[in-house]
C-alpha cells in the first residue's frame, strides 16, 4: 500500500503532504517521517490531509504523538483537512479540541493554532 | 437467503487493508446502506483488524485472523475473529478530557471507541480460543431514529 509523505517550507512551517491510507501497516512510515522533522529541528509543523482517502486510530496516535513531541519542544503542528469522512474521525474522538484545523496550508500558515478546530 | 463471505488473513499489518477493501466492496454492493455507512463500517472493520492482529502479535500466534462477512435481511453483520489472548474492552483505561494537556500522553486505545460509535451495534465475546468482535450495520430503512 502506497503512502505519500512530501516535505515543502512554507513561511516558516513545515508542510507535510500525506497521501494514501494511514493505517498500522503505513503509520510507523508516517510517524517516522514527522520524528525526523522534529529531529531536524522543524518544531512549526503543518500536516496536510487533503491527499488521504482513509485513516484510522493509528493515524490519530502518530498526530497525537506528534503533537506532544512538538510541545515538548514550543513547537506547534497543525493540521490541514475538509474531507468529512477523516474530519468525523477526529470529531468523534474529541480531538478537533486538540488540534487546530485548517482549511487550507494557506489557512493555517495564517492562522496557527490560535483557532482551534475548523470542523 | 444471507450471502457469507469469509477471509482469513495472515496476522499481519499488510493484511488489514485487505480486510477493508473486501468489506466495504461487500457493503458497497448492499444498496440499503449509504455510502458514509459503508465508510463507516470499513474504518469499524479496520479497528478490529488491527486489535486482532495486535492480540495475535501478543500472543505470539501464527494463525490466521478470520473476517466473516455476513448480508442478510436488515443488516450487514462482520465477525473479526482472533486467536489471541483474549480482551476485556471493559478493562481499558479512561482518557483524559481531551482538554487535559495529559490528554496527549495516550497515543492509543482509540480503537474501540471509534468502533462503538461509527457501527450500530458491536459486541465482543471471548471464544475458546481467543476474542469475536461482532459488528453490525443495520440498513437505513431500519436506523430510522438512530441518533
Amino acid at each position: 500500500m502506497d503512502l505519500g509523505l512530501d516535505v515543502e517550507e512554507r513561511d516558516g512551517f513545515a508542510v507535510l503532504s500525506v497521501r494514501g491510507e494511514v493505517d498500522v501497516y503505513t503509520a510507523p512510515r508516517f510517524r517516522e517521517r514527522l520524528i525526523e522533522l522534529v529531529t531536524e529541528g522543524k518544531h512549526k509543523i503543518i500536516v496536510d490531509l487533503e491527499g488521504v482517502d482513509f485513516l484510522d486510530s493509528t493515524g490519530l496516535g502518530v498526530l497525537v504523538g506528534g503533537l506532544k513531541r512538538l510541545r515538548s519542544h514550543d513547537g506547534d503542528l497543525l493540521l490541514v483537512c475538509t474531507q468529512s469522512r477523516i474530519l468525523k474521525v477526529f470529531e468523534i474522538t474529541g480531538l478537533t479540541k486538540v488540534f487546530a484545523i485548517h482549511d487550507s496550508v494557506d489557512a493555517a500558515v495564517g492562522g496557527g493554532s490560535g483557532g482551534g478546530a475548523s470542523a | 437467503m444471507a450471502e457469507i463471505i469469509e477471509l482469513e488473513i495472515p496476522a499481519r499489518a499488510e493484511f488489514v487493508a485487505l480486510a477493508r477493501l473486501v468489506v466495504s466492496a461487500m457493503a458497497a454492493s448492499d444498496s440499503n446502506l449509504g455510502d458514509e455507512r459503508v465508510d463507516d463500517l470499513k474504518l469499524a472493520v479496520s479497528e478490529a483488524c488491527t486489535n486482532a492482529i495486535e492480540a495475535h502479535d501478543a500472543a505470539g500466534s501464527a494463525e490466521r485472523v478470520v473476517v466473516r462477512c455476513k448480508a442478510g435481511s436488515g443488516a450487514l453483520e462482520v465477525c473479526v475473529e482472533d486467536r489471541g489472548q483474549g480482551f476485556d474492552p471493559a478493562q481499558l483505561p479512561d482518557h483524559p478530557p481531551v482538554t487535559d494537556p495529559d490528554r496527549l500522553k495516550f497515543e492509543r486505545g482509540l480503537g474501540i471507541p471509534l468502533i462503538k460509535a461509527l457501527v450500530d451495534e458491536v459486541e465482543f465475546s471471548p471464544t475458546d480460543r481467543g476474542t469475536s468482535v461482532r459488528l453490525v450495520m443495520r440498513h437505513i430503512a431500519d436506523t430510522a431514529g438512530r441518533g
